[in-house]
């Protein structure tokens, strides 16, 4: 009966699809149409071929999606990364802009694909993966709405992904930051979001552990409040429903607020609580010993969950945004800096007794550097929202070197980490195929950040520095190109930077592979026990 | 109902319903005897790696044995 209904789902989004593209009146809208009738043929077919087939036992859990997810974190992390490096040679050599590649993979363009492939394909999909595994584990039951609601997330994800990329390249975009995509995208991913809730929360009704385990209650809110922001943010009339333009509902600064608001608590939701929620399940499984403090975990939870909402005011300090908007935003923003640390303290302190490991285990090594790192951006973060630091450091790249300590830091570290866990236990391998490359990948890791972070201090605070000098009649020393000409050893390093830590990615993903494809499957009992599905 | 009216709720019963409900957490999580059941939850992530555990039928798919529930 489901199966006769998906079917006749699917045909009909197949053909509407078809008709959308043909009526299409600008080309991205027509390429993304032509991706989703694509789409819904491939999962008709797909559908249609296994209908009838047995169901899958309650009594294992379905990690199929997992594993999944666990290759396409690692795909797009890579390409991510790749289109970082790309961007940023092409900001110390403007040459790289080619003139032949104008209007499609210029910086502008190829920009916003880095921001959104890095932080909706690499952490989105890392996000949805981990949060299967763990909430399957921690509830003791199987994932809610059989196979169908965990593929349904999963490839919606991939197919929003390609959507949203190949709009920004042809020019569908709503010019928000990090909320680029244009409206038929968002309904996308409204559709496939509200089901990823739905899945999640079945899987918690459905628990035999009378207790909600910590990890899962950072999950869950990082998915409603992205649903709430998600919605709120891209509230817009569509010019032609056959036409990817359309105009945002608020305007003015209601709108700058409106997007600001969005635009910290993505970071506070989606970068921050959901790893967190990573952080909460695999430290204490790779330091083979519980929480520090489950009661601080809890404090931890509900502080970050109250304060985050309120600091989104602190990106938009000396605009027409009132004033009274913009100090709450920095006293909230501050008062954030103490269940950050709360929760960095409760992550470290998990391997007291247990330190001697980081010699032994690069794994545990790069979690706690991860921790390590979300500690110093959150200490950043604070101390960036006060006015008088804000009026240096806002418009220079110091916001883009604290962004980056803590992307590439805190998520890209414990996201390595959980998939250096995760790929034996999930493929039941006994181990990884090399811990000598995980040394390499976590030394080319943090070396790359650490010039990252530094050169973009260097250059932030210097060109903070020089757009406010002024000579004693009062007249502005720099001109804006001065500052360009002097930033330009700082991006080589921040260049160099990136390319190391891409080489530590490649080298992940062939250990990765490698750990699959060369290593013995483990012993018969434990095969026994991790179902392959 | 306008703004304003909004705005006075929101910076008077609703701040102080937040802060109250906020308050009512911490102490909830810092109450006496809440230790036992929170070694009992920290310890979850050590249970069921494997596989879900029974939902009660017996021993069907033999889930019962070494679930692993008693660690």
């Amino acid at each position: 009966m489901w199966d006769y209904i998906k079917l006749i789902a699917l045909g009909l989004v197949a053909v509407l699809a078809a008709i959308a593209a043909n009526y299409a009146r600008d080309l991205p809208y027509m390429v993304n149409a032509i991706e989703i009738m694509l789409a819904a043929a491939i999962a008709f077919i797909w559908v249609l071929r296994t209908m009838g087939g047995p169901k899958p036992s309650e009594s294992e859990y379905f990690d199929g999606v997992i594993r999944a997810g666990v290759i396409a974190t690692v795909f797009w992390g890579i390409v991510g990364f790749l289109v970082a490096v790309i961007i940023a040679f092409q900001l110390a050599f403007p040459a790289l802009n080619f003139e032949w590649a104008q209007g499609y993979l210029n910086f502008g363009k190829l920009r916003p694909l880095h921001t959104s492939a890095v932080i909706f394909a690499f952490g989105g999909n890392a996000l949805i993966a981990t949060s299967f595994y763990v909430v399957q584990r921690t509830s003791a039951a199987r994932l809610f709405g059989g196979t169908a609601f965990g593929w349904f997330v999963f490839w919606g994800w991939q197919l929003i992904i390609v959507t949203a990329a190949s709009g920004y390249i042809l020019g569908a975009t709503q010019s928000q930051e990090y909320a680029e995509m244009e409206w038929h995208v968002d309904w996308l991913i409204t559709i496939v979001w509200v089901t990823y809730l739905i899945t999640f929360l079945g899987t918690i009704f459905k628990r035999k552990e009378p207790h909600i385990y910590v990890a899962n209650w950072f999950y869950l809110s990082f998915i409603v409040t992205i649903a709430m922001l998600h919605v709120v943010n891209n509230l817009a009339i569509p010019v032609s429903i056959f036409g990817s333009k359309s105009v945002q509902v608020f305007s003015g600064v209601q709108n700058a607020m409106t997007q600001w608001w969005y635009g910290h608590n993505a970071v506070g939701f989606f970068l921050t609580a959901g790893f967190l929620g990573m952080m909460y399940y695999f430290v204490p499984k790779q330091a083979e010993r519980p929480v520090y403090s489950y009661k601080l975990s809890i404090v931890h939870f509900w502080a970050l969950i109250f304060l985050y909402i309120w600091a989104g005011p602190h990106h938009l300090h000396y605009t027409a945004l009132p004033d009274w908007a913009s100090t709450l935003g920095m006293v909230m923003s501050v008062i954030l800096w103490m269940p950050s640390w709360g929760g960095m303290i409760n992550g470290l302190m998990t391997l007291s007794g247990a330190w001697d490991k980081l010699r032994t285990d690069p794994v545990i090594r790069m979690m706690v550097v991860s921790v390590g790192f979300y500690g110093m951006s959150t200490f950043e973060g604070p101390m960036m929202s006060i006015k008088a630091v804000n009026s240096l450091s806002h418009y220079t790249d110091w916001t883009i070197g604290h962004v980056h300590s803590g992307a590439l830091g805190w998520n890209g570290m414990i996201t390595f980490g959980a998939l250096y866990f995760l790929v034996p236990k999930l493929w039941s391998r006994e181990r990884l195929y090399s811990t000598k490359l995980v040394s390499w990948h976590f030394w080319l890791a943090t070396i790359g950040i650490v010039l990252y972070a530094a050169s973009m201090w260097v250059t932030g605070i210097m060109e903070g520095l020089m757009w406010r000098e002024v000579d004693s009649q009062g007249f502005l020393v720099n001109a804006f190109a001065d500052t360009v000409a002097a930033k330009h050893p700082m991006y080589v390093v921040r260049g160099l930077g990136g390319v190391m830590y891409l080489t530590g990615a490649c080298i992940m993903a062939y250990n990765l592979w490698a750990t699959v494809a060369k290593q013995p499957r483990a012993a018969a009992a434990s095969v026994a026990a991790v179902p392959a599905e | 109902m306008d703004y304003h009216i909004f705005r006075e709720f929101a910076d008077s019963w609703a701040a102080l319903a937040m802060l109250l409900v906020f308050v009512g957490a911490v102490v909830f999580a810092l109450r006496p005897g809440s230790r036992r059941v929170h070694d009992d939850t920290a310890s979850i992530p050590f249970r069921h790696d494997d596989k879900p555990a029974c939902s009660g039928g017996g021993c069907k798919d033999g889930c019962c044995k070494d679930d692993g529930a008693t660690l």
